[in-house]
């Protein structure tokens, strides 16, 4: 038994504490949960398997830091806070396009069990299909079913150049045709930022291409973002107005204040209810928070 | 026949008709897949044509106190589709129109009986195709590719099927139906679409799925790497992700399999090889060329005897040929094979390879492997002809060390084609009582009476609920 398993323990609510960069995501936690903390620090990292072993409690900024010693990153946004809090409020990097989406570079999970068991999931390599998909139920539970412990995630290689291109006059809904995968394109109704990655040439080339549609001038990274996520289709997202940032391509958006939630079906929140009954049968595991 | 059966037909038959199989000749098909494993046996078998004919049919079986197996192609090779305990079986491959495709936002409805490689076809002149791609994409569905999170050559660089499913439309156990997932961002609550992938259709039937469709890449550059031994081109696979390039594929064959293959189709590999790796890269000219120019360094690095690069498209499709028809060129070699698959980390493949050879001998069978390197996933070949008495056993054993080499490596169970009944006995060696615990109350969440395709995946004597659903069956239905 692990060290936070003891810490967890088998009875009483707790709830675990990250970096609080999202505390108020899925409702506020009863005060009598006691509170915890996961263990921090990167287990092991081998840059040539691409993927690389972090206890929960680790800031993203030391994970991003001992990638970048590798020329390497992750799907984790660099927003603050601790890996563990990243994976379970499951949101993506604003690059998504580029870092690949978070939920599919979660490999292999441990938790602690609302027993008090420590239980994993998943496995180490970059392809498994072995069994239920445990670490994909643990991305966005908001730390409902078990308390992470450790996680194994994919990482991926720096691209040889990254670019910021931004342009006044270009209609951001063409630019997926004119560029393949671009790694980002972010529209705020007035301009469009677009992130062109990848080897030098191929760069030069895609902000070649854009031209066609606009004037384009260099910058030096993305939008500030307004802090909450709004989740659309990206079909949806020429309807925007008022203050936003636009995530083109994927359907995310950001505003100023948050997105009312949407209604689940019945049959949704029945599964999620016998999940979360089936994981947590006394409720114990972050009390007042719910994923649905 | 008993009157039990009589009164489940005639019930199956007032929704479907004549779409109701029953017969001798469909149930002694349908006990299997393409798997080695026998000993299914089929109740009857329901050619839906709606979700709605898909949900009266599990609420009958329901009734009847039976469980349903869904079925696409069965072309699974972990006996994942192997019906127990005579279950009405809800054949899927009549469900197989392409609904709806929108390019702006770079996703498809689709029915789950479409065939991988139509969907593509489809795409294709518009400029996208369906990134996963597994060998048998010829005759496998989209169903079967979400039941199993099926993988592929591509996958290396796109992802499995898990990446490229943005919804699904599924009727659980109970009947019910219900969308997984969105065709928005971040769709909220638990991510229950992914879970859904994978679960070997014992979370519930895939009746639709929105996947995410992928842009066609302007310029593909596809080498041929032959190498003097298997060591040296896994080498040079684990050397070419060190140095940070991901390529689009990256393909091991031995020379035995590119033997048979140039023999079965005759695509131009060389046979004096003692391997060869087919890498294949994507993107635009430039990056390509480049990356192309990377592999073909590394690859001499390590001893590759010749690199070629496919000088046309015909080309590039000619040594693609090769390799996706690998499994069937083993034919020519012995009479029966065993298809292995099993993944290690990268830097663990070329020693793990060697004990699969170490394996085989021990155990005086033939092997053959020709596996996604890429991504470190091994897919032994063991020949064998099934005629030779007491053969399955030493074909098993023979399997049971090479899925404890690939644990002892630091490896899993399965990258692509699921536990099955295959991998059920291995479970234990690679996961926990509590680990197997928290994967069935994950399933007793979609299905709690375990009514889906019950006694796969989660080992034997786990789930009582299941061992109830099997033995609920009276003994003499369907002998």
């Amino acid at each position: 038994m692990s060290d936070f398993a003891k810490l967890v323990g088998a009875e009483g609510p707790v709830t675990v504490v990250g970096g609080r960069t999202r505390w108020h995501v899925g409702g506020a936690v009863h005060s009598d949960a006691r509170e915890v903390h996961a263990p921090s620090g990167v287990v092991s990292y081998d840059p040539a398997e691409m993927t690389v072993t972090v206890r929960a409690g680790t800031t993203t900024a030391e994970l991003t830091a001992t990638l970048a010693g590798a020329d390497q990153r992750c799907a984790l946004p660099e927003r603050g806070g601790t890996v563990g809090g990243s994976v379970v409020i499951g949101e993506n990097h604003p690059e998504v396009s580029g870092r690949g989406w978070l939920t599919s570079s979660v490999l292999q999970v441990t938790y602690i069990s609302a027993e008090g068991k420590v239980v994993r999931g998943g496995g180490p390599t970059v392809k498994n299909v072995s069994g239920f998909d445990l670490p994909r139920l643990i991305v966005g539970s908001l730390g409902t079913l078990g308390l992470v412990e450790e996680v194994i995630l994919r990482t991926n290689p720096i691209p040889p150049r990254s670019q910021w291109v931004e342009s006044h006059d270009a209609d951001p809904f063409t630019i997926a045709s004119q560029v393949l995968r671009p790694s980002a394109v972010l529209w705020n109704g007035s301009s469009t930022r677009v992130l062109l990655e990848g080897h030098a040439p191929d760069v030069a080339a895609s902000l070649n291409s854009l031209t066609s549609i606009g004037s384009w001038s260099e910058v030096d990274g993305s939008f500030d973002l307004p802090q909450y996520r709004w989740s659309l289709q990206p079909a949806e997202l020429n309807g925007c107005s008022g203050t936003f940032v636009a995530s083109i391509g994927v359907g995310t958006v950001w505003r100023d204040e948050p997105q009312p939630r949407p209604a689940l079906s019945p049959s949704v929140i029945e599964i999620s209810t016998r999940m979360k009954s089936n994981f947590d049968p006394t409720g114990r595991l972050n009390p007042g928070r719910s994923a649905f | 026949m008993t009157t039990a059966d009589d009164a489940l037909l005639a019930d199956l038959k007032r929704v479907l008709g004549d779409r109701v199989r029953a017969d001798s000749a469909e149930r002694a098909l349908l006990r299997r897949d393409a798997s080695v494993f026998d000993g299914g046996s089929a109740g009857p078998t329901c050619l839906c044509e709606s979700t709605e004919e898909v949900q009266r049919v599990v609420r009958i079986a329901l009734a009847h106190g039976r469980s349903v197996v869904p079925r696409g192609a069965g072309t699974g090779l972990a006996g994942g589709a192997i019906p127990l305990g005579a279950p009405v079986i809800i054949s899927l491959s009549r469900m197989n129109r392409i609904l709806e495709v929108d390019t702006d936002s770079r996703n498809a409805w689709v029915e789950p009986g479409v065939v991988n490689l139509d969907l593509t076809k489809h795409l294709t002149p518009l400029g996208y195709h369906f990134a996963p791609d597994p060998s048998s994409q010829q005759v496998c569905t989209i169903g079967g590719n979400v039941g199993n999170n099926s993988g592929g050559p591509h996958c290396l660089a796109y992802g499995v099927t898990n990446a490229h499913i943005l919804a699904i439309e599924v009727v659980l156990a109970d009947g019910e139906i219900v969308t997984l997932g969105g065709l928005d961002a971040e769709p909220s609550g638990y991510d229950l679409r992914g879970v859904f992938i994978g679960g070997e259709g014992m979370l519930g039937i895939t009746t639709k799925v929105a996947v995410r469709i992928t842009p066609n890449p302007p310029a593909v550059r596809t080498l041929l790497l032959s190498f003097d031994t298997p060591r040296d081109a896994a080498a040079t696979v684990s050397a070419v992700i060190a140095a940070g390039i991901v390529p689009a594929a990256m393909e091991v064959m031995d020379q035995r399999i590119t033997i048979a293959v140039e023999n079965y189709v005759n695509v131009g590999y060389p046979r004096d090889a003692g391997a060869v790796l087919l890498a294949e890269v994507d993107g635009l000219p430039d990056g390509v060329d480049i990356d192309a120019q990377r592999i073909s360094d590394i690859g001499r690095e390590h001893g590759a005897t010749d690199v070629r690069q496919a000088a046309s498209d015909e080309e590039r499709m000619l040594l693609w040929k090769g390799r996706k028809t690998a499994f069937g060129a083993v034919a020519q070699i012995a009479p029966n094979y065993y298809l292995h698959d099993t993944v290690v980390p990268r830097s663990k493949l070329a020693d793990t390879l060697e004990e699969v050879y170490r394996i085989a001998e021990e155990h005086d069978l033939a092997v053959v492997n020709v596996f996604h390197a890429g991504d470190g996933n091994l897919h032994p070949l063991l020949l064998f002809d099934g005629q030779e008495p007491g053969i399955y056993d030493r074909v098993h054993a023979a399997g049971a060390k090479i899925v404890e080499a690939s644990l002892a490596a630091g490896g899993v169970l399965s990258g692509e084609h699921g536990i099955g009944v295959e991998k059920q006995p291995y479970m234990h060696q690679m996961f926990s009582e509590d680990d197997l615990d928290h994967q069935e109350r994950l399933r007793h969440a979609f299905d709690p009476a375990c009514r889906s395709n019950p006694g796969k995946v989660i080992p034997v004597g786990h789930s009582c609920a299941d061992i109830q659903s099997l033995r609920n069956v009276p003994e003499e239905v369907w002998g």
